[in-house]
């Protein structure tokens, strides 16, 4: 039986303020569904609340990876069950090399029930599949050497997302705006590499603005939010309408969501 | 060892009773009674005193101490941290400031190189130590840097003559028992041209919880000579730590300082570099973890005597529990000192709600042509690192544990020693417990 990731009538909100109010959706895993929509409308924070990012309070609904509601685990036990998220902004964890970081997080995810202090997956055969990985991805190995984000462009946080993305292997993921920040050359490498590495073995959930993530992906399903609300699902040729008229038909069609998602910017501009 | 001075407390008797047992030449048994006299003389320092006002000793009872020596059990000797998997030039051992073992190498020997306790330096190289000791500690300061120049037993001496290059460290090792009374001082000389690097851990033995160190260092670095000095101060966390230390650096020569501080009840530190030759140079890296209640205070001083001078300064502390840090740094140009370049910076890592990290830097520039810059953070464990790491499979505490090790690293980074790095790296790393 395949996986399936069930988004279920969830309802979030930060620092007291209602942000999602009842969105749902569902992944098989081979899927790629894309999840668009205007800024603030709600999108990074449906990431942000199904990897469990505790500043994101769940006030309602469920998030099912088959039978098991992963808002009942932590934030490390969802990404040792094969759901990982790429980050809009990714932290940096400075004086800690990526390579050192994506070792121990590879040993993790792939031995969920490692102990703390146990060890580590052999350096050697880590080191020859981060090195094939890389190359693979076009990215210099001087990188693995560096501090995670730290110091990094824009551009550079992307394609580290996307190399540990390649490394973890999850069943799901979510890509926040992974495309931005990256000129025409590596928008298309990070398209390319993302549908290698995702394609048919994972569930994807693509946050993006540009059209070319998603020719690359072409995704199954997309998904329009607006206020905190999914309010449309459809094809590909969603995609690709609003990529070409933009927001305006979605708003007029749904006044209610369209006001809800003025007061959300406004209270947050 | 000839006699024991098994003794209660610091008395006139027990002090008479030292001297006789050392049988050193009178220039030292002389500098050990002035010293006496002053530490009779002085007081206590002052509950409102600047360097003692975030401190608290008032539960310390000198009396409970007394001077060292008798016998020592040589197989109480703790494993040493820093020199693990390094060709060491030499190394020496002592417990409760009375020395066991030391070896040099014979090719350091050959070239005139000299490593031992300052103890035997000081009988059997008396007039070449003369000419340095007490040079750069002042045993006027307080209590404690008189009661160490008097009593100093044990310790360690280097010296390296012109010109001679030492590639290997040197590692001492200084241990104390239940209760026992450490009065090591360092001695190191670097004549011109001169290089080396000497590498000094303080370890309680297995068990033992109590004690007192009352210490000294002075490093005096000739023209041209480089020295790179590691001192890991690990006691267990009842013991009393009182130290000054100082190294006077001279024209053209380089000084790398790491201190580690990871261990003890109460620690009070004065840690002063002194650039007397233009273009001296000095780096001084701290790397400071506490846990319990521990109570660790530092107060830096680089002083710029000369012209085109440097120095670099930066302390890390992480607090655990409700532990507390205290650092009071100072950079201080003389009118003479022109076109100096000054840096002090002090991150401190707060793990705990409880814990506390007062930090305060300061500048006292008397010449006009001068770049000096200091910096000072405090803060938590950001939660947005923590997240991070957990949405890549790491646990909370893995995550702290990575965070603190990362936050130490760019210490590391500095010190070019890669046994110190290392190990200094993992004793961190092994003490973060869950995090708050
Ligand atoms: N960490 C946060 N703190 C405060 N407000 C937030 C935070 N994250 C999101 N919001 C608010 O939630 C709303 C939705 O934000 P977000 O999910 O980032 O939108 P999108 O990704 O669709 O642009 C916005 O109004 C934003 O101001
Ligand atoms: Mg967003």
């Amino acid at each position: 039986m395949t996986d399936t990731l069930r988004i279920e009538d969830l309802h979030v909100a930060v620092e007291g303020k209602p942000i999602l109010k009842g969105a749902s959706l569902t992944i098989n895993r081979g899927e790629t569904h894309a999840l668009m929509g205007p800024n603030g409308s709600g999108k990074s924070t449906l990431g942000m609340a199904t990897m469990g990012h505790p500043h994101y309070e769940v006030t309602g609904g469920h998030v099912w990876l088959n039978d098991v509601d992963l808002l009942e685990l932590d934030a490390d036990e969802r990404a040792r069950s094969g759901v990982f998220m790429a980050f809009q902004r990714p932290m940096a964890i400075p004086g800690v090399k990526l390579a050192d970081f994506l070792r121990h997080a590879t040993t993790n995810v792939r031995n969920p029930d490692r102990q703390e202090g146990e060890e580590l997956i052999p350096m050697r055969e880590f080191r020859k599949e981060l090195k094939s990985k890389m190359e693979h991805l076009q990215i210099d190995m001087e990188f693995a050497r560096r501090y995670v984000n730290d110091g990094f462009s824009g551009g550079e946080m992307k394609r580290a997302e996307i190399l540990q993305l390649a490394m973890l292997q999850p069943k799901f993921a979510v890509l926040d705006e992974t495309d931005s920040g990256l000129d025409a050359d590596a928008v298309r490498l990070a398209s390319e590499s993302i549908a290698e590495i995702g394609g048919d073995k994972m569930g994807l959930l693509i946050i993006t603005h540009h059209d070319k993530l998603l020719e690359h992906n072409p995704p199954d399903f997309t998904h329009v939010m607006l206020g905190g609300r999914i309010v449309e699902t459809g094809g590909i040729e969603l995609a690709h309408e609003l990529h070409e008229r933009g927001y305006e038909r979605i708003r007029e069609e749904y006044p209610e969501a369209a006001a809800e998602n003025r007061e959300m910017a406004e209270a947050s501009a | 060892m000839t006699s024991t001075a098994t003794a209660t407390g610091f008395s006139q008797e027990a002090f008479d009773a030292f001297l006789t047992a050392h049988g050193e030449p009178s220039w030292c048994t002389d500098a050990r009674r002035d010293a006496w006299d002053l530490f009779q003389q002085l007081d206590w320092p002052a509950r409102n005193a600047e360097e003692w006002m975030r401190t608290d000793i008032r539960t310390f009872r000198l009396d409970r101490y007394g001077l060292p020596g008798g016998e020592v059990d040589n197989s109480l000797l703790p494993p040493a941290l820093l020199s693990e998997g390094v060709e060491l030039g030499g190394h020496s051992t002592a417990i409760d400031s009375v020395s066991l073992d030391g070896h040099l190498e014979q090719q350091w020997a050959d070239k005139g190189v000299l490593f031992c306790s300052l103890g035997t330096a000081v009988r059997e190289h008396g007039d070449l130590v003369r000419k340095y000791f007490g040079r750069a500690v002042d045993s006027s300061y307080d209590r404690f840097a008189a009661l160490n120049t008097a009593c100093f037993s044990g310790g360690t001496f280097l010296y390296v003559p012109r010109g001679v290059v030492v590639d290997q460290p040197f590692h001492c090792l200084t241990a104390l028992t239940d209760g026992a009374t450490d009065l090591s001082r360092t001695l190191v000389v670097l004549e011109e041209g001169a290089q080396a690097t000497l590498m000094s851990e303080m370890k309680s033995t297995e068990g033992a919880e109590k004690g007192l160190h009352c210490g000294a260092i002075e490093l005096m670095v000739a023209p041209g000579a480089n020295l790179r000095f590691v001192n890991l101060q690990d006691w267990a966390h009842g013991v009393w730590h009182f130290a000054h230390q100082r190294a006077i650096v001279d024209r053209d020569a380089t000084l790398q300082w790491t201190i580690g501080a990871l261990g003890s009840k109460l620690a009070k530190v004065n840690q002063h570099v002194e650039l007397v030759g233009q273009g001296a140079h000095s780096q001084v890296n701290g790397v400071i973890f506490t846990e319990g209640k521990q109570h660790l205070s530092y107060h830096t001083l680089q002083h710029h005597r000369a012209p085109h001078t440097t120095s670099d300064f930066l302390y890390k502390s992480a607090l655990q529990d409700s532990s507390r840090t205290v650092w009071r740094g100072m950079i201080k140009v003389d009118p003479e000192a022109q076109k100096t370049d000054g840096y002090q910076r002090n991150d401190n890592l707060v793990l705990s709600a409880k814990a506390r990290a007062d930090s305060i830097p300061g500048l006292e520039i008397e010449a006009d042509d001068v770049r000096c810059t200091h910096g000072s953070t405090s803060g938590r464990v950001d939660e947005e690192q923590i997240f991070y790491c957990q949405s890549r499979g790491f646990t909370r505490k893995e995550a702290a544990r990575a965070i603190v090790a990362g936050f130490f690293q760019q210490i590391f980074d500095r010190i070019t020693i890669e046994s110190v790095r290392e190990s200094l790296g993992l004793a961190v790393a092994r003490k973060v417990r869950e995090y708050e």
